[in-house]
């Protein structure tokens, strides 16, 4: 089922830009040690992965500014003729600019809702032993299985029989079923890092059980809800699967089901295509960039634990 | 149990939410996922009653007498012999494609995350560039690779003409289709995996390197004996998860090879997708599509623990 959202980012590790220099516990071999030739194999790897990571969003964002009589040549050009053509007819002839504000408000709604759900459900697996704790660990990691295929028609069904197809809600719920299992595993890593001595405290201090995780706990947790505010915001604004099979009015699309009717089978549009994917991308990788910053603990600290 | 209650009521509240979403639409279309695979559901049979407007606005309705039923293990044994979808060629190219996928996100993953490990001038530059392919929507990418391998228009074509070798007609043949959306999976996974693996590489005691180290091991050898054991619990999650994932992943091989040519690179997930959402939807074998997969995953997942806990790995 996560299958779709792709790899869940924000999901690993601290901030692998800045941490690993304060966090590296090996002690690093002197660069005087290393020989030349292991120096320019180091150096030419790491350039040519840098530029198969970079060349196809390089090469989308050069196309989005061809006129679309250049993007259909046969022959390799870096730049001709750059135009915002492609843009301008993207946001003013198609319906991009609705699919764009669907897909904000499928995925805040999304956000918003997931945080509170996988916080608090996070937070009670992680300090409450309560009969059934193992098995609804069992439970989240399960719904990693599940296939997209299963699930999709049954909950086709129920959104039919709700009158709920074809509207932002029923995505919103179908999105919160592969968010927040994973989300409520995640942070319940999280809080497991958060001294239970300060719970404590707080409840001598005479907080209940909900006061406390209100006022002591969740703020302390920031960085571990904003990974999870991330990674919902993420699984919704990239899902395609159930945003083509619940929604039908061309109104109606997000992103994902928009953007596939500028490639149909046969003389796709790259002109609009590679504008959108543009313009698609952009709020995703400044959302992406901040979760570097907060990143901590992660994937792996719950993987390594669960 | 009124003692249990008063001691766990706020943790029932606090899970009560997730656990509701989760029930109803999980558990519940789980459910009844599996009990469509078992009947002939589809587009046409799928009303329970027909009704018919009267004169004075009212309605009659009557049970549909052509609605779906229970057909036992029918779809079960129409899939797996081949006479509906076409189960075994997609189980093999799901696969090659989740085994090719996995392998090299998790090599590639890992020789770039032990370089990016050591101190150097510039590593905090690559870094950057090597993870930008993570903060790019999986359709998006799909979309991108699919414009980029284009036989006509594409870049990859456009170079290999101009060096003067014949343009690939990409999505023509089943194995260098396949191949287009290897790549885009692989370029798409690769920094999840190197990030994952980064973070583990710095759990490691730099103690032992410097004890082996003295004691003469050769690089290689501090890799196999101390990197790879080390980074085990690491491991261990990422492939799992890695494995799950690429199994269903869907935008990918839905948008850049579509199946072509002629449905032979559909994977099961895709193909699942399509007998339910195109062409006369056919719900009960995508149903049925849909618990052969999450079958052979639960197989996979408990094999693969099995395996762990012999290692002495438990996670």
């Amino acid at each position: 089922m996560t299958g779709m959202s792709a790899m869940p980012p924000a999901a690993v590790a601290a901030d692998p830009v800045e941490s690993v220099a304060t966090t590296r516990t090996r002690s690093p071999r002197r660069r005087s040690e290393r020989s030349v030739l292991a120096s320019v194999g180091l150096h030419a790897t790491l350039i040519v992965a840098t530029f198969c990571a970079l060349f196809p969003i390089l090469w989308v964002v050069l196309s989005s500014i061809k006129p679309p009589s250049e993007i259909r040549r046969t022959e390799i050009q870096l730049f001709s003729s750059p135009t915002l053509d492609n843009y301008r007819r993207l946001l003013t002839s198609t319906d991009f600019p609705v699919w764009f504000l669907n897909s904000v408000i499928v995925a805040a709604f999304t956000m918003v809702i997931g945080i509170a759900m996988s916080a608090t459900a996070g937070y009670a697996l992680s300090r409450f032993n309560f009969p059934g704790k193992r098995g609804l660990m069992w439970v989240f990691l399960l719904t990693q299985m599940f296939p997209v295929a299963i699930l999709i028609v049954p909950i086709y069904t129920i959104m039919a029989n709700l009158g709920l197809i074809d509207t932002k809600p029923s995505l919103v719920i179908a999105y919160l079923t592969v968010a927040v299992p994973f989300c409520a595993w995640m942070l319940r890593g999280y809080f497991d890092t958060i001294p239970r001595e300060l719970d404590e405290a707080a409840a001598l201090d005479g907080l209940g059980p909900f006061g406390t995780f209100w006022r002591v706990v969740l703020p302390l947790a920031r960085p571990g809800l904003a990974v999870t505010a991330f990674y919902t915001f993420l699984t919704a604004w990239g899902e395609v699967a159930y945003a083509i099979a619940f929604m039908q009015g061309s109104d109606h699309y997000t992103l994902g089901a928009g953007l596939q009717t500028f490639v149909p089978q046969f003389s796709p549009r790259w002109d609009l295509l590679t504008a959108g994917a543009v313009l698609i991308t952009v709020p995703a990788a400044i959302v992406f960039f901040f979760a570097q910053k907060h990143l901590v603990a992660g994937l792996t600290a719950g993987g390594t634990k669960g | 149990m009124r003692k249990s209650f008063d001691r766990h009521w706020y943790a029932w509240a606090m899970v009560l939410p997730t656990v509701i979403v989760l029930g109803v639409l999980v558990f519940y279309p789980l459910v009844q996922g599996v009990w469509q695979s078992f009947t002939n559901l589809n587009e046409s049979n799928q009303r329970e009653e027909i009704c018919t407007k009267v004169l004075g606005g009212a309605e009659t309705c009557e049970p549909n007498p052509d609605g779906a039923r229970f057909v036992g293990l029918e779809n079960y044994v129409d899939v797996l012999t081949g006479q509906q979808g076409h189960f075994w060629l997609q189980l093999s190219n799901t696969l090659v494609w989740t085994i090719a996928c996995v392998v090299l996100h998790y090599g590639i993953g890992l020789t770039l995350a032990v370089m990016l490990n050591r101190n150097f001038r510039g590593r905090g530059f690559y870094r950057v560039a090597l993870i930008l392919p993570w903060a790019v929507p999986s359709f998006v990418a799909a979309f991108a690779w699919r414009f980029i391998f284009d036989e006509r228009f594409g870049i990859i074509n456009g170079v290999l003409r101009a060096v003067g070798l014949d343009p690939v007609a990409w999505f023509e043949q089943r194995w260098t289709s396949l191949f287009t959306a290897i790549v885009a999976n692989v370029w798409l996974g690769v920094p999840f995996m190197m990030v994952a693996l980064l973070g583990g590489l710095q759990s490691i005691n730099g103690d032992l390197y410097e004890a082996a180290e003295m004691d003469g091991a050769t690089p290689w050898q501090r890799f196999v004996n101390i990197t790879l054991p080390g980074l085990r619990p690491v491991s261990s999650t990422v492939i799992l998860l890695g494995t799950i994932w690429t199994f269903n992943m869907f935008p990918i091989i839905y948008f850049v090879t579509r199946g072509q040519p002629a449905g032979s690179t559909e994977i099961l997930v895709t193909g699942a997708y399509r007998a339910a959402f195109e062409g006369i939807r056919d719900y009960s074998l995508a149903a049925t599509y849909g618990v052969l997969i999450l079958s052979i995953l639960v197989v996979y997942a408990s094999v693969y623990k099995r395996m762990l806990a012999k290692q002495g790995e438990v996670f």
